[in-house]
């Protein structure tokens, strides 16, 4: 090992006897979330930053083993920077834009994400999950030590969960015997796997692919660029693809397609992995194998993603294929789109009949998301002879006529889920506005003054309406329903992004924006009727 | 929006389906199977309409 102990073999959050084990009554907690991976954590984060009180359960100590979940999207940064993650996850991270894509033994295809200019974050970077993990679990410590109600309990497993009703009862297992806590609401973000789905015996449909992929990550000084590459039919895979991706500290992803009938345990043999390593990169290579796994991928989700007092988030309400980054960077859109809305429900704000949004707005993202992961899936792991024939024939075209390259799918990266259709939106009333501004969408960054605009924007402790003023006139302050609203007034004077984004052809802009940075109205002028009945409608106080 | 056309067009139908034999002579299944989809593939990219593709695929299911 080059280290004496990799962070992922480290308790982080180790067990320790807590007053509820002892307590004579089971003690009440307002959110109890099980599961402390990715999205776990960033729930429990989010929900301590809005003040409400949170408690972690996980049945493991530590952050997750192996590099797992390694690309995040822009999105899931500006989510991650609004929980104090955001710039450390860049600053360790490898930036990354370049995408080349190879058939047999020639280059047919490169993509550049060509980011546009003026946003805070980059449009991808690679993070092992366990260094992710570790900022969060360092901000949920950084925030309780601050007085944020937030707790992580390590070593304690649900054995059992039942919804009363008015509380949910969770039943915990721990080393030194069994204890009961009760919540108003559970969030279950305890993965694909989740033993709380399956106890509830609530469904999880869709597709099963037949086919496995070995992954290894391996610490070598290689010469690579920071690029993203992908093999159809390489000659080190025959009739296979690969993946060679660059994660920090020298840590190479490399995935290969090794097909369905195949025995697990020979696979894993660091010898035969070591043939793989060496056909690939070369006979002399020096490398250490840091962790390695077999996965087999599914398509599928959850009919409805919360059932009376239990929430499912992240992998335990849907599952797709790794390729196009969209697990864990969905993950973090379902509690970005959570949070408020319970905040608020537990408040008595917003009626919890508002939590129905979080079901429609995040079932309509993880469909979006199946889709796109089903598609690539087909296109890299052909079903039938004629599938085969059609992806060939895109991959022999692409390599001299640039008409094909769009067919070539080797994964759709991970791109912002916008709420088209959802009943929070106010239909929109911005004649010549721009349509990625439009309603349900996730506000667009751009720089403002010594940052950025999304800086100012969103839930970083009450859960926050906002209402951006582009040139146009509007009160200092707006409430209405229980909330006060910030109102920012804007200039497009000197800042001609702010025109492109949000102005378009329009002279003026009202923007109502939510507390996870997503459009819910817009209008050209000021007008405070419909300003209120858009805000009503938003917390889901009318349909 | 455009719609597939139907009616009687290719300029010269003879020379145009002993092309497409032609085409395929001397080649293996295999062969003819790979250059049948880089056509079907190249076909598409110039009608770019994908409702007109689904009028042509309903049309070819029969």
């Amino acid at each position: 090992m080059t280290q004496q102990n990799k962070i992922f073999e480290v308790p982080l959050y180790p067990y320790a006897r807590v007053a509820d084990q002892d307590a004579a009554t089971p003690a009440r907690h307002q959110v109890v979330i099980v599961g402390a991976g990715p999205v776990g954590l960033g729930a429990a984060i989010d929900l301590a930053q809005q003040g409400v009180e949170v408690v972690v359960l996980d049945d493991n100590d530590k952050v997750s083993f192996g590099s797992r979940a390694v690309c995040y999207a822009k999105r899931p940064l500006e989510i991650l920077d609004r929980l104090g993650c955001g710039i450390e996850m860049v600053e360790k991270g490898v930036e990354w834009n370049l995408g080349k894509v190879f058939f047999d033994q020639r280059q047919v295809y490169e993509f550049n994400l060509l980011p546009e200019d003026g946003h805070k974050f980059p449009a991808f970077i690679n993070l092992q999950q366990y260094y992710f993990e570790e900022y969060l679990v360092h901000r949920a410590e950084a925030l309780r030590a601050s007085g944020a109600p937030i707790e992580m309990r390590g070593k304690n497993k649900v054995t059992r969960v039942t919804d009363a009703g008015d509380r949910v009862t969770i039943e915990i297992g721990t080393p030194e015997g069994a204890y009961t806590i009760e919540a108003d609401w559970l969030i279950a973000c305890d993965g694909a796997g989740s033993p709380i789905r399956q106890a509830m015996g609530l469904d999880f449909v869709g597709e099963v692919f037949q086919d496995n992929f070995l992954i290894a990550d391996v610490v070598m000084d290689a010469e690579f660029p920071t690029e993203r590459w992908f093999w159809f039919d390489p000659p080190f895979n025959r009739g296979q693809s690969a993946l060679l991706h660059k994660q920090p500290d020298n840590v190479w992803r490399i995935d290969f397609q090794i097909g369905w009938d195949i025995d697990r345990e020979k696979e894993l043999k660091p010898e035969n992995i070591d043939k793989r390593l060496r056909a690939m990169l070369g006979e002399d290579i020096t490398y250490e194998l840091e962790w390695s796994s077999i996965y087999t991928f599914q398509c599928r989700r959850m009919e409805q993603f919360h059932k009376g007092r239990v929430i499912f988030a992240g992998d335990a309400a849907h599952q797709v294929s790794p390729f196009g980054a969209r697990g864990a960077n969905s993950g973090l859109q379902d509690t970005d789109n959570l949070a408020w809305k319970l905040k608020l429900i537990l408040d008595g704000v917003a009626p919890e009949s508002l939590l129905d949004s979080y079901d429609q707005e995040r079932i309509h993202g993880a469909k979006e998301n199946i889709l796109n992961s089903t598609r690539s899936t087909d296109f890299i792991t052909p079903k039938s002879e004629t599938s085969r024939i059609f992806r060939d024939a895109v991959l022999d075209l692409a390599e001299n006529h640039d008409f094909a390259r769009p067919f070539v799918n080797s994964g759709r990266l991970s791109v912002p889920c916008t709420y088209d259709g959802s009943p929070l939106n106010t239909p929109d009333a911005l004649p010549g506005g721009p349509a990625r501004s439009r309603p349900g969408s996730p506000a667009a960054d751009l720089p403002l003054g010594e940052g950025f605009l999304l800086d100012r924007l969103g839930a970083r402790g009450a859960p926050r309406f906002q209402i951006l003023a582009i040139d146009a006139d509007a009160p200092a302050t707006f409430g209405a329903h229980g909330l006060d609203c910030e109102v920012i007034a804007l200039s497009t004077t000197d800042n001609a992004l702010l025109r492109d984004r949000y102005l378009g052809d329009a002279g003026s802009a009202i923007y109502l924006l939510r507390p996870d940075q997503h459009v819910a109205a817009r209008w050209d002028t000021w007008d405070e009727t419909a300003v209120a009945a858009a805000l009503a409608r938003a917390i889901g106080k009318e349909h | 929006m455009a719609s597939l056309n139907t009616s009687r067009n290719a300029d010269r139908p003879d020379d145009m389906y002993q092309m497409l034999i032609d085409a395929h002579e001397g080649k293996t299944k295999a062969e003819s199977d790979a250059f049948n989809a880089r056509l079907i593939l190249t076909l598409m990219n110039h009608i770019g309409d994908s409702a007109v593709i689904a009028e042509a695929l309903a049309v070819a299911e029969g």
